[in-house]
């Protein structure tokens, strides 16, 4: 009870016109920020920093401003996965598994339609958790331990391996791939630099958006160009510009599960979005793949990752606001951005700033309805892009690319870094290996060596330190069974074929 | 503020539209070696800010975000292009003079001339609020009688600055072998400081700005301030001097220039610089953003960056960082 008088409490400070005015002004930009490649929600809130300096508002107000482009942005990027097979930021690369072959096949409105009530969910269901649980989960957060970070990001691994479906031999090359990208740079633990070549540009590593432009975008680019070479592209024709409503509740348990899912891989400090929807697909490929459907369009596909990257980027507000720790990269510059405003977040936030607290909370379910009001109508506007022609389409892309990546670093390397990874990208698609798992363990990768030498430094080089946890150890029988039903389900698959064919 | 970020040409590219950059034009560059957010970009808006303020300097202080090899690129740049620029400054802290003092900038530490530190962190020790340690005299002597006993955290990699300010306690505790002592890097100073409440680590050394928050509410313990006087916002913490520890650990912030500017250019840096340190805004901007306004100005702060690096040398040479 006490929690939703603080919340009405809150809501009386989020519904001022001025708030409300800057929560649009948010959703909008941010939408329409996380839709363009490259530019993700830490771009989207980094922009709009100097505009609350700049007019002079409080820090609720600030607060306001800039989650909303945050939630807009998570929004946002599924436009361009859907779209184009391009990932707006890095929590939409799961969204082109499903999505792309959806819009392929003329059901553009319907992917929009189910990514945007799939956010609409995953948003909700993490604000309502943060809402009823943000102190005590933040509490429980602090048990997960290196080890158990570890766990976590091997069971995220193991089931990448049933994602991107062709071969699994060549989802592993490009998982191996994307891992050993992960490692250039310094040494987290030691601080020497690996694989740099005495290049300081690559000391602090790849960036993920300068890898995820290339790889994405310019190698699309790339492969039209040659497909127009051959033979002009005919435009993708368009069902219906209209959504079926029908499709979406059939995603509904998806939704459920997806959310559940990301919101608790937001709440782990440190794993964020990328991991809540990667986990959040993959989970829903196991228990619901029932006839292959799964990276040829399926509604499903799409639904799960974009409820798990918004239910996750959601959780991640949990260990900002009450320890003070960023669960993700947006996280962290809003974390700045709060100190810088003489906000310390904390285990003293709540008690000490409820006004603030309680008015984010409040702002965050207003934005959730505005963005979901908002992206419906404008479903029949973006699937008309699908119309546009390549011809008109790809030069913007390319210009957008190259803009968005030199605005994150203003480095000529990294231009020539993203058209390596163009190359590289174009390459590997050639030879049919999904780009996915390599992007997947480029952004995984770091993370999870990081915690495994943590493990390690605690235990002075004791092997089982990994599995010493209850927690950890709940993780691998996961895991385990995880591989177990995989390696059943495609035995099964297999015989069946093979009696398909022997009958036919 | 810390992240008045962006600058306009992000806004211009991210909107897409080509917005022509309103501010006067000025000569004056100050280049933050990291993306935009972190403490050397704070350095320079804030200082750019006040120095425009002020009437220090014609027109607006352009901010140049260059990030890359914590600093080295930036580093690079300077020493190559323009050494004899009077009218660039460029954000340096206690992390980049680590950086430099392990070999991992293209030139030694005196390539720049130090112009001054107007602020810093002050490093603690900390421990769980239900640790059986009571007092840094007992941290160092179980230290010195076992280093592998306890295990120790904090925000930099081995041979980071949070390690070495540790070491140079347990050191001055009586510990020999430094390269026992079990270390941990963590993302920041707050990861450190929940994984020491979730009792994965024993020990965090880090600077107090980030995680205030937990002394204040109790959850953790500050055995020791590295700090030559109490810090004014935390009177009752004790010093390490005060417990027979003679170490300070400072993060502190500063700015360096060419190694070939003038010494009339050098000399105005340095008497500006003084004026903005004492000028109330910059007080006020440096206490909101967890710092101790710290002033240290001219031949005094070269001399001192280079005892530090010289330090810094010794101790990561002993602990086999660097050889």
């Amino acid at each position: 009870m006490e929690t939703l008088s603080l919340l009405a409490g809150g809501f009386a400070v989020a519904l001022t016109p001025l708030n409300i005015a800057l929560l649009l002004l948010g959703c909008f930009s941010g939408t329409l920020i996380g839709a363009l490649p490259g530019l993700g929600p830490v771009n989207g809130v980094a922009i709009l920093i100097p505009l609350t300096f700049a007019f002079g508002f409080d820090a609720t107000s600030s607060l306001i401003l800039l989650s909303s482009v945050y939630f807009g942005a998570m929004y946002g990027g599924r436009i361009s996965s859907i779209l184009l097979n391009i990932p707006g930021d890095e929590p939409a690369v799961m969204t082109t598994l499903d999505g792309y072959p959806m819009a392929q096949r003329g059901r553009a409105a319907d992917a929009l339609a189910i990514s945007g009530v799939a956010s609409f969910f995953g948003a909700t269901v993490a604000v309502i958790g943060l809402t009823l649980f943000a102190p005590a989960l933040a509490r429980a957060a602090i048990h997960f331990g290196p080890s158990d970070y570890f766990a976590l990001y091997v069971l995220a691994f193991i089931t990448i391996g049933g994602i991107s479906g062709v071969d699994p031999r060549k989802t592993l090359v490009s998982a191996l791939l994307g891992l050993m990208i992960a490692t250039v740079g310094l040494d987290p633990i030691s601080g020497i630099p690996r694989y740099t070549f005495e290049n300081y540009h690559i000391y602090d590593g790849v960036d993920p958006i300068v890898a995820l432009v290339g790889l994405f975008a310019l190698s699309e680019i790339l492969m039209l160009l040659e497909k127009a070479a051959i033979d002009r592209a005919k435009p993708i024709g368009l069902d219906s510009w209209l959504p079926d409503v029908r499709t979406i509740w059939t995603t509904r348990w998806a939704i459920l599960r997806g959310s559940i899912v990301g919101f608790v891989a937001g709440v782990l400090p440190g794993a964020g979005a990328s991991l809540g929807s990667v986990m959040a697909y993959s989970m829903e490929k196991q228990t619901s793949d029932k006839d292959g459907t799964f990276g040829k369009g399926d509604p499903r596909g799409v639904a799960a990752p974009e409820a798990g990257n918004n239910a996750a980027s959601g959780g991640a507000l949990i260990p900002m606001l009450s320890l003070g720790v960023p669960g993700s990269g947006t996280t962290a510059v809003m974390l700045a951005m709060l100190i810088s405003l003489n906000v310390q977040p904390g285990p003293l936030l709540f008690e000490r700033q409820p006004d603030l607290v309680w008015g984010l909370v409040a702002s965050l379910y207003m934005a959730n309805v505005a963005l979901l009001f908002l992206n419906l109508p404008m479903i029949g506007l973006f699937s008309r892009l699908m119309l546009v022609p390549t011809w008109a389409l790809m030069p913007i892309v390319a210009a957008v690319s190259f803009v968005g990546v030199f605005s994150i670093s203003n480095s000529g390397f990294d231009l020539q870094l993203m058209i390596a990874f163009g190359v590289l990208g174009y390459l590997l698609r050639k030879l049919e290996v999904s780009l996915v798992p390599l992007v997947l363990g480029l952004l995984l990768g770091g993370d999870m060596e990081r915690n495994l030498r943590r493990a390690m430094s605690i235990s002075d080089g004791d092997w089982s330190v990994l599995i010493a946890s209850p927690i950890s150890i709940t993780l691998y029988i996961l895991t385990t069974a995880f591989l177990g039903l995989s390696i059943w389900l495609a035995r099964r698959d297999h015989k069946r074929t093979q009696i398909r064919n022997f009958e036919g | 503020m810390k992240i008045f970020t962006t600058t306009s040409t992000t806004l211009a590219a991210a909107l897409g539209a080509a917005v022509s950059f309103g501010a006067p034009a000025s000569a004056t560059e100050c280049i933050a070696p990291s993306a935009p957010g972190g403490g050397w970009d704070f350095t320079c808006r804030t200082i750019g800010r006040i120095l425009t303020e002020l009437d220090l300097v014609d027109g607006n202080v352009q901010v140049t975000n260059m990030p890359g090899g914590v600093g080295a690129v930036t580093f690079a740049m300077v020493a190559t292009e323009r050494p004899a620029d009077e009218d660039l400054i460029v954000a340096t802290s206690t992390v980049g003079i680590t950086q430099i003092a392990q070999g991992r900038y293209p030139a030694p530490v005196d390539t720049m001339r130090y112009l001054a530190m107007l602020g810093a962190d002050v490093g603690v020790i900390a421990v769980d609020d239900d640790s059986p340690i009571e007092s840094l005299e007992q941290l160092t002597e179980m230290l010195a009688v076992d280093p592998g006993s306890l295990v120790t955290a904090g925000s930099s990699g081995a041979g980071g600055w949070d390690h070495i300010r540790l070491l140079m306690v347990a050191r001055e505790g009586g510990l020999d072998s430094l390269g026992d002592v079990r270390w941990v890097q963590f993302d920041g100073g707050t990861d450190a400081v929940t994984q020491m409440m979730g009792g994965q680590i024993d020990v965090v050394s880090t600077d107090l700005g980030e995680i205030a928050g937990f002394v204040e509410s109790g959850d953790i313990r500050i055995l020791a301030a590295l700090s030559d006087d109490p810090i004014p916002a935390f009177p009752d913490i004790p010093t390490a001097k005060s417990q027979g520890i003679d170490v300070t650990g400072y993060n502190w912030r500063g700015l360096y220039t060419g190694g070939e500017v003038s010494d009339e250019a050098y000399d105005e840096w340095v008497s500006d610089l003084e004026t903005l340190y004492n000028s109330e805004a910059w007080q006020t901007a440096a206490v909101e953003s967890g710092l101790i306004p710290i002033w240290r100005g001219g031949a005094e702060f070269s001399d001192f960056v280079i005892e530090e690096a010289q330090a810094m040398e010794e101790i990561s040479r002993d602990i086999g960082v660097i050889e």
